[in-house]
């Protein structure tokens, strides 16, 4: 017994070493939300990954084509809850294209403004979240605290903090106060610093950079193979970004920087979307400039926007009309149209096809993250069970959009 | 913009008469309706033309009309980094008709056409996985085809009995209520009852 002899049984061919498959998600912290990784492994490495996503699918698109177009906006903040204004975007560009409208100069801005503090909001909590994964607690405390400011501005200019509503077919719905511009401004200018403790933290920390440098290399071959976009293409080193390549609503007229990365690795990605909230801070500084001079109506005043509060206590017509816009809604004319916006996440875009009456007839979302995660059974295969986390984190996924 | 575009579209029906059944530039989008059969040939001409390079697949979706004989639309986006430009391909095959699959070309097909299969039931042709994506598992029925309802026909609870979820078929509290507030002038066709004269008029 004491010799050996009788231990030998484990060595032998009949036992042989079978991988080892396990079940990541939907409960665990680190999968961003509702996604379950069916990870099949040896030993550490990771042998296969299959994601099972749609546990917080909604139907979206179902309900919206029996909704009318503004009754379907709100559905927007809830695709990625973590940046909704840019959401909403697409959706208010795509009905605008279709029916020809023309955005007013300061509701415009307003869109730039309030899109550049979503893009904020959106890398604040990707980066800091994603620091948390691979093992730093105190960057989500102070990104958080942060992103609190931010939807406080989300609040005072449409009453709600994440689910805003706020921009419409047409403009957006209100006008912002003075004061308002005024602490935006100021935030902008303190902002900054708070980037840079951040910084502090985490761009030379030992075991932060050993998590993500080199971890979760994209090729520019690979952004081609599985439709990447956003921050998945820049780190890479290709300068692609919609509001420079295609730009839409007045993002031609500003002044921004395109960081791109250079390895494709997590730690690239990383240090993109900081220089990204610089840039932005940038664009929002401008944005309040150019504001500030744009005074004017902040809705293109016609059939698909209501009427002014005082033409209706004057107008018949008006009332008319504003009792119609909120229970038949507009009409828009028959087509089908494709419009993108950069959201924070990547190329997030509206295809819809309407059929001339007040309900789209097909409304197609398509989320960046869809693809991204897609692509995870590619990148993590080969890397550690530990690097999935950090994969996931800077895939910069939420499900919100992912499922819809 | 819509300049390029339209000798693009005609620079492709040119090098490809076979594929192209037609096309169009409108809303500054450049749409091309497609033979189904050609598909992967012509999505491969695309990606490696020097001149067109669509080499990032953007979205692929189906629209369902249920009026017409062939009843789906298959609609693929492609973008090119390098031209910066947009197109837009449209198939149009019958319910029963299948989609060769273009995941041997772009992989990122892959869940694309997992979820069109899904809310759409329609099959692609050589996909290697085409399981349902977003739907639940042992999910029945294709939810964005138009005569799927909107509530579904299966709900799910935990019971406490059973100490599971069960499944068992909707039942509303209250009548699902669809408002039809389309003016009486334009478009809404109400039903009359007791309307004799539209009767005789439809004879």
């Amino acid at each position: 017994m004491m010799d050996g002899s009788k231990f030998d049984d484990a060595l032998t061919g009949e036992q042989k070493i079978r991988n080892f498959n396990i079940n990541f998600g939907p409960q665990h912290p680190a999968a961003h939300g509702v996604l379950r990784l069916v990870l099949e492994l040896d030993g550490e490495v990771v042998e296969r990954c299959d994601p099972h996503i749609g546990l917080l699918h909604r139907g979206t698109e179902k309900l919206m084509e029996s909704r009318t177009y503004l009754q379907n906006l709100p559905y927007f903040d809830r695709l990625d809850y973590v940046a909704p204004m840019n959401q909403e975007h697409a959706w208010c560009l795509a009905i605008e294209k279709l029916t020809g409208v023309e955005v007013p100069r300061r509701a415009s801005l307003i869109r730039v403004l309030y899109s550049e503090i979503g893009r904020v909001l959106n890398h604040l909590l990707n980066v800091t979240t994603q620091a948390l994964d691979v093992g730093a607690l105190t960057p989500p405390l102070w990104g958080f605290e942060e992103r609190e400011k931010l939807m406080i501005f989300y609040e005072r200019a449409c009453g709600a903090r994440l689910h805003a509503a706020y921009f419409r077919p047409g403009g957006v719905h209100q006008d912002l106060p003075d004061d308002l511009i005024d602490d935006i401004e100021q935030w902008a200018h303190e902002f900054p610093d708070l980037l840079s403790d951040i910084d502090g933290l985490l761009t030379e920390n030992r075991i932060f950079k050993q998590r993500n440098v080199d971890i979760g290399v994209v090729t520019e071959e690979e952004i081609q193979q599985y439709g990447f976009s956003g921050v998945m293409v820049r780190g890479s080193g290709l300068a692609w970004d919609l509001r420079r390549a295609q730009p839409y609503e007045c993002y031609d007229e500003f002044d921004f920087q395109i960081p791109v990365g250079k390895n494709g690795d997590c730690y690239d990605r990383y240090l993109c979307r900081m220089e990204e909230m610089r840039q932005s801070v940038s664009i929002i500084k401008q944005a309040i400039a150019k504001l500030r001079e744009a005074t004017g109506d902040v809705l293109a005043r016609g059939k698909i926007t209501p009427p002014s509060r005082t033409d209706m206590k004057t107008s018949m017509e008006s009332l008319i009309h504003h009792f119609k816009l909120y229970t038949e809604g507009f009409h828009v004319p028959e087509g089908e149209v494709y419009c993108a916006v950069e959201a924070p996440k990547g190329e997030f875009g509206v295809y819809l096809v309407a059929d001339g009456s007040n309900k789209p007839y097909r409304c197609k979302i398509r989320a960046p993250g869809f693809l991204h995660l897609q692509a995870m059974d590619h990148i993590s295969t080969g890397h550690q069970l530990a690097d999935v986390a950090a994969i996931i984190g800077t895939m910069d996924v939420v499900f919100g959009e992912i499922d819809r | 913009m819509t300049e390029a575009l339209n000798e693009l579209g005609t620079y492709i029906e040119a090098k490809r008469p076979d594929c192209v059944l037609a096309w169009d530039v409108t809303h500054a989008e450049l749409n091309i309706d497609v033979a189904p059969a050609n598909i992967v040939g012509f999505v491969d001409f695309l990606t490696s033309d020097s001149s067109c390079r669509f080499s990032t697949l953007v979205d692929i979706t189906a629209v369902d009309y249920p009026g017409r004989a062939k009843r789906f639309d298959v609609v693929y986006h492609f973008l090119s980094m390098y031209q910066n430009h947009r197109i837009r391909l449209r198939l149009s095959i019958r319910e029963d008709e299948m989609v060769p699959s273009i995941v041997d070309v772009h992989p990122s097909s892959n869940w694309f056409e997992r979820e069109v299969f899904d809310m759409f039931g329609i099959l692609f042709s050589g996909h290697p996985d085409l399981r349902r994506i977003l739907t639940d598992y042992g999910f029945r029925g294709h939810p964005l085809r138009k005569d799927f309802p909107t509530t579904g026909y299966t709900e799910v609870r935990y019971d406490e009995v059973e100490k599971r979820v069960v499944y068992e078929p909707v039942s509303l509290v209250q009548e699902y209520r669809q408002f039809d507030f389309m003016s009486p002038w334009e478009g809404a066709e109400y039903i009359l009852p007791g309307d004799e004269k539209k009767e005789a008029e439809a004879k």
